[in-house]
């Protein structure tokens, strides 16, 4: 039988008028990754601080390893830890003693409290900024901190709230890395992310959230067949031309064509990655110079429109294309 | 579910794992240990923010100086009578001005992320309030020893000695500990620091002033009279007065024990269901 980390029923939260979130039902098992995908203000971090019994749900049941996260907060909190979104690390202090004060909190006595940060900011990498306040470090250190913050005693459930929004590449590797290293030693992961590729890279399961309800459910693979293999964009020299690249466009991929914000700028579904070649050569067949074009993943809009019918809000942070 | 830790005598490539397999939960930390592990933290960053320290050092010197020459030789007939009645209501008056910043310095940091990690701790939840506060009396002792070192350079020379001195200064240090669970319920009612500040101001002023910190009340006309008799921070300076000086007070230091455990009681529950609300 499986073990669920979280179950919920019907969980809702509403914030005065405002429904944040819409009766969500979500099945994590133990020991694996799970995402929770969509743009801002879907739900994603109402649900979190629901589950990490910050906020009562307004309705519904939230159980965390069998504990009702309302009527036996004290047993979920001694299962999880909870990085939030805003950096949950006092910036006034150290590294060394931000960790020093989780160990203690946690019940280490002040020496052993002293030794496991030390240990952490070795594993870390960030021994030489010890003693260095928080407020000096960079975003990338100060992530790394926070995740450190959260397995000074080494929880069951670990919640990430978009844990590599506004980190540069590296540092989303890092914090990428410690997250298998969590689940390689039993920890179950709830993230939040806005990046398709995080989730991708990451997840067991994803669930999609939009208006506070959950749209999708499943593995990224199957996530993404709901989607398409992959999406096609275009960028034309001539922003005047782009309704003929549109005609060619949806001729050639047989797709409906998206125009982006950009006024040059088109995307489309490839079903067939072989196709992109195809579209190229009509382009220039048809004399159409073309400034960008590329082949990526569906980014979170183009997941959203497919699954939704509309796109995701505009202040969504697109996937970086590779 | 349980976690399973790898043996820490199996070698492992990866220094993460075996520092997630380390990490075993000790035994949970009982109320006083969570409480002086926050008020650690109130310290720390007191050290590295050592200008929080200005309010309780150079303004208590500024009133001290600045009190007893203004009004010594008018209201007393000489600076060192003066001092003798003003340095105990001095104490009193800087010490409670300092005690709004305890509001303050929550509404600062209660948005901040790092409360909402503590609040998910399985940890006794009001020590990250009082340790805080613990901290704060050390900030308050900071404002007295400066007023009753300074004041014993000007020649404050109190009947009592040394012993009556400590008496007084406790006494203010409870009703400071005390009254700083009224601040603590508005900086967390509070929507920004700058309102707290604005209602810190709007009640110690009148608060100090409106006492028998400078003048003898008998002086003012009826209806104010009685405003300063009802005034807790009145009787508080006759207490320390009187402690301080070996006058027979009894009566007035239980009028204070009474409001301090007064505000205890009201404001301490207030506190903690304003910081359980959700934000």
């Amino acid at each position: 039988m499986t073990t669920y980390a979280i179950l919920t029923e019907d969980l809702r939260k509403t914030f005065g008028g405002t429904v944040a979130v819409d009766g969500v039902d979500l099945a994590v098992p133990a020991g694996t990754v799970y995402g929770v995908l969509g743009p801002n203000g879907a739900g994603k971090t109402t649900t979190m601080r629901m589950l990490a019994t910050l906020v009562r749900p307004t309705s519904g049941r939230a159980r965390v390893f069998g504990h009702d996260v309302a009527a036996e907060a004290d047993a979920v909190r001694a299962r999880i830890s909870l990085t939030g979104q805003y950096a949950s690390v006092d910036g006034e202090l150290t590294g060394a003693q931000n960790l020093t004060l989780m160990g203690r909190l946690l019940g280490h006595r002040h020496r052993a409290a002293v030794r496991r940060a030390r240990e952490l900011l070795t594993v870390f990498g960030l021994e030489e900024a010890a003693d260095r306040q928080v407020k000096r470090y960079s975003g990338g250190m100060r992530r790394r901190l926070d995740i450190a913050a959260g397995i000074v005693v080494t929880p069951a459930l670990v919640f990430l709230d978009e844990p590599t929004t506004g980190l540069d590449p590296r540092s989303r590797g890092q914090v990428w890395d410690a997250v298998r290293a969590l689940t390689d030693g039993g920890t179950t992961v709830l993230l939040t992310t806005q990046y398709l590729e995080e989730a991708d890279r990451l997840a067991d399961r994803l669930a999609v959230i939009d208006r506070g309800r959950v749209i999708a459910t499943g593995t990224p693979a199957e996530l993404k067949q709901s989607v398409g293999a992959g999406a096609l964009r275009v960028r034309v020299q001539d922003a005047d031309r782009r309704d003929e690249a549109e005609r060619i466009l949806a001729d050639v991929l047989a797709q409906p064509v998206h125009h982006d914000d950009d006024p040059a700028a088109l995307s489309a579904r490839l079903v067939d990655p072989d196709r992109a070649g195809a579209a190229l050569r009509a382009f220039t067949h048809a004399g159409i110079e073309v400034s960008a074009l590329s082949v990526g993943q569906p980014s979170l809009d183009e997941v959203f429109l497919a699954l939704t019918g509309h796109h995701a809000r505009p202040d969504t942070a697109e996937e970086p294309l590779s | 579910m349980s976690i399973v830790p790898v043996p820490t005598t199996a070698p492992s490539a990866d220094p993460l794992r075996s520092a997630l397999a380390s990490g075993a939960r000790p035994a949970r930390p009982g109320a006083a240990a969570v409480t002086l592990a926050f008020g650690w933290l109130a310290l720390l960053r007191i050290k590295h923010v050592p200008s929080q320290l200005f309010d309780v050092t150079v303004f208590p010197l500024i009133m001290l100086v600045m009190f007893t020459y203004l009004f010594g030789g008018a209201l007393a007939g000489s600076t060192g009578d003066y001092l003798r009645s003003v340095l105990p209501g001095i104490l009193v008056m800087t010490v409670t001005m300092t005690t709004q910043s305890t509001g303050v310095a929550l509404n600062t940091d209660i948005g901040d992320g790092v409360f909402d990690r503590f609040r998910s701790l399985p940890i006794w939840q009001p020590a990250a309030l009082i340790g805080p506060l613990l901290a704060d009396l050390v900030r308050y002792a900071t404002s007295a020893a400066v007023v009753v070192g300074a004041g014993t350079l000007l020649g404050f020379r109190p009947n009592a000695g040394p012993l009556g001195l400590l008496a007084g200064a406790g006494l203010v240090l409870l009703f400071a500990w005390s009254l700083s669970w009224v601040w603590t319920s508005f900086g967390l009612l509070a929507r920004r620091p700058e309102s707290m500040m604005f209602i810190g101001m709007l009640v110690t002023f009148p608060l100090t002033f409106v006492s028998n910190v400078f003048v003898d009340p008998a002086t003012l006309p009826g209806w104010l009279e009685r405003c300063v008799e009802v005034n807790p921070v009145t009787h508080l300076v006759t207490a320390t007065r009187g402690l301080m000086h070996g006058e027979p007070v009894a009566a007035q230091v239980g009028i204070v024990l009474l409001t301090c455990a007064g505000m205890v009681a009201v404001f301490a529950p207030v506190t903690m269901r304003l910081y359980r609300r959700e934000r």
